[in-house]
């Protein structure tokens, strides 16, 4: 109890004196994990249009399994980005392993199929008469893709934070592809992870303790702009 | 001319037929209105001229050139006509980003965007809503807004899918004001689907009447509400009374009718023995009170005097409509005040009169078509 207690204190002190390790690390957490989520919103959002608005065969069987992938586990992500990128594996000379450009690619891998899947469902939540409106109005399209995206701006956007929150909070794949390298690739979770099993208390619980206040932060932003 | 050509159109949708072999020649500042009941493929035939479905079968000309089913020359085609839907949707924007849409859309500058959609706000009266989001608006806001947004590109051809159907009278008169100003003031093509038959007859140069998908009718709008073609557009038009008959005599063309055993006249050139239908326009019959034991002492120009028996009375607002029994089933449509001065009740006696010019015959042909038609 004593231990929890003095490590609150100590996090709060380390929170306030704005400490420079906690700064850092916490500033390469948001860092990896926007730019994923960045590039996996480059790659979905085009992608989820094109499924959206095009017919074929397998279609639901394919939602059905981006959905599933869901729930992939952070570890076999890392397993798989980690046989890619190792010296002997098959990109094994890029020379990337154990680097903030390896996680970055691990997360976009683990994020992609839940942004791709929520902005699925966040387009079909716009109705098959707005679509027709639009095209009635002269639209080609490329802009009816466009109005459909403004039309599910909210449901777009909420996918696109519950990915940056699926990056910024995963440690399996960070910690497995970017090695937890101290100034380099040690990020919020993997701190954490380490420092608890060195005891050192304190740290850990700053640093979840800022991971709490980003995921605050998003939460009530995305609430207000819900709310518009 | 003609700008709009339907020619041998079909369209399936889910393996049903919802319009069948239709052809159709529309000229540039036409105004034609479909009407048919519901189901009858109104919709799919306006969106199908709008562009936004592709015909089974059949091919659309604009402008005397064929309409190609996909591509950028639809596209540019498309771009020359508007589509009010019958339920219309807001994007979730402000009213003014709604209006100017499909001006962006065409690559028009911004101040040529910002001058035509504030003027078409004032034409709709939705000036002081410019910068709210649509989504707030009332039913009636939303129908203006539909309006506006379909105007402010300036089509010369326009498709309207019951323009008027979720709206009050007051506001369903305003909306027909603004469309028929600027169509006439544009030479707009106006092409719509009704079901009020009342909006058809009053805005239309041309009806065609459309039944399961088949384009039973058409002709200006005193032809298809007096000369129906056959029984099912006679009824649709609101002409109440459809009796089955036959003609046992023509003198000079005044044609004597057999129904249910009593004889009327009517103006008509069937020969004897053809099987016909009879169509009288409930408004057509007037009723009168008298010594039913003998004729009416008035005298009339009317050929057709009926000693009947009043068997219901039903008070639609300003009207009052009777069915009334005389040999056969008549309904008689009459104002209710004329109804409360006749002291009209069930089982009363009365006689019910109407000309020979009032009765439209309709020559009971094959049914082929509706054989195949009504499953």
């Amino acid at each position: 109890m004593a231990e929890i207690e003095r490590g609150v204190i100590q996090a709060v002190h380390l929170l306030v004196s704005l400490d420079r390790e906690v700064i850092e690390i916490s500033a390469r957490s948001l860092w990896i994990s926007g730019i994923s989520c960045l590039l996996s919103s480059l790659i979905c959002l085009p992608l989820a249009s094109l499924i959206h608005f095009h017919n074929f065969r397998g279609k639901r069987v394919l939602i059905n399994i981006i959905q599933t992938f869901f729930s992939l586990p952070t570890v076999l992500v890392g397993l798989f980005v980690f046989v890619l990128f190792s010296r002997t594996g098959p990109l094994g000379e890029l020379g990337i392993l154990f680097t903030p450009t390896a996680m970055v690619i691990g997360q976009v891998i683990l994020v992609s199929p839940l942004l791709l899947g929520l902005t699925i469902s966040a387009l079909s939540g716009v109705s098959r008469e707005v679509v027709d409106t639009a095209i009635s109005l002269g639209a080609d399209s490329f802009q009816v893709i466009w109005l459909v995206l403004k039309e599910a701006r909210y449901a777009v956007l909420a996918a696109v934070i519950m990915g940056f929150g699926r990056a910024i909070s995963e440690v399996g794949c960070a910690i497995m592809v970017g090695g937890n390298i101290k100034g380099f690739t040690r990020t919020i979770t993997t701190a954490i992870s380490l420092e608890t099993s060195k005891g050192e208390l304190e740290l850990s619980i700053a640093l979840g303790i800022i991971l709490l206040l980003v995921a605050l932060i998003i939460n009530v932003a995305l609430n207000r702009l819900q709310q518009r | 001319m003609c700008f709009v050509e339907l020619v041998n159109l079909s369209h399936n949708y889910n393996g049903q037929e919802v319009l069948r072999d239709l052809s159709l020649s529309i000229s540039k500042g036409e105004i034609f209105a479909v009407i048919g009941p519901t189901g009858a493929g109104k919709t799919t035939f306006l969106r199908i001229i709008g562009l936004l479905e592709v015909p089974s079968a059949g091919e659309v000309y604009i402008d005397g050139k064929r309409v190609p089913r996909s591509g950028k020359e639809r596209l540019r085609m498309r771009r020359r006509m508007s589509f009010i839907h019958q339920k219309p949707q807001v994007f979730n924007l402000s009213v003014y980003d709604n209006i100017a849409c499909g001006l962006r859309w065409r690559g028009e500058d911004k101040n040529r965007v910002a001058e035509k959609v504030d003027h078409i706000l004032e034409v709709v009266g939705l000036k002081e809503y410019r910068n709210r989001n649509a989504q707030t608006l009332s039913g009636g806001e939303v129908q203006r807004l539909a309006l506006a947004r379909a105007l402010v590109l300036e089509p010369e051809i326009l498709l309207l899918d019951e323009p008027t159907a979720n709206l009050d009278p007051i506001a369903a008169t305003e909306v027909e004001e603004i469309i028929m100003r600027i169509a006439k003031q544009r030479n707009t093509t106006l092409l719509m689907a009704t079901h009020d038959m009342s909006q058809g007859q009053r805005l239309a140069d041309r009806i065609g009447v459309l039944f399961s998908g088949k384009l039973v009718q058409t002709g200006n709008p005193i032809e298809v509400f007096h000369s129906p073609c056959n029984q099912d557009v006679a009824r649709l038009v609101g002409t109440e009374n459809v009796l089955e008959g036959v003609v046992t005599a023509n003198k000079e063309g005044i044609a004597t009718l057999d129904i249910s055993g009593i004889a009327i006249q009517a103006v008509s050139d069937s020969s004897v023995g053809k099987e016909v239908y009879a169509c009288i326009r409930p408004e057509d019959i007037t009723l009168l009170i008298a010594d039913t034991s003998q004729p009416p002492a008035i005298k009339s120009s009317a050929r057709n005097c009926l000693r009947a028996k009043v068997i219901h009375i039903a008070h639609l607002g300003a009207l009052s409509r009777l069915e009334l029994d005389c040999g056969f089933r008549l309904v008689a449509s009459i104002t209710r005040i004329s109804a409360e001065e006749l002291n009209l009740q069930m089982g009363k006696e009365i006689h019910a009169i109407f000309k020979a010019t009032a009765v439209h015959i309709i020559e009971r042909k094959s049914r082929e078509w509706q054989d195949v038609l009504i499953p």
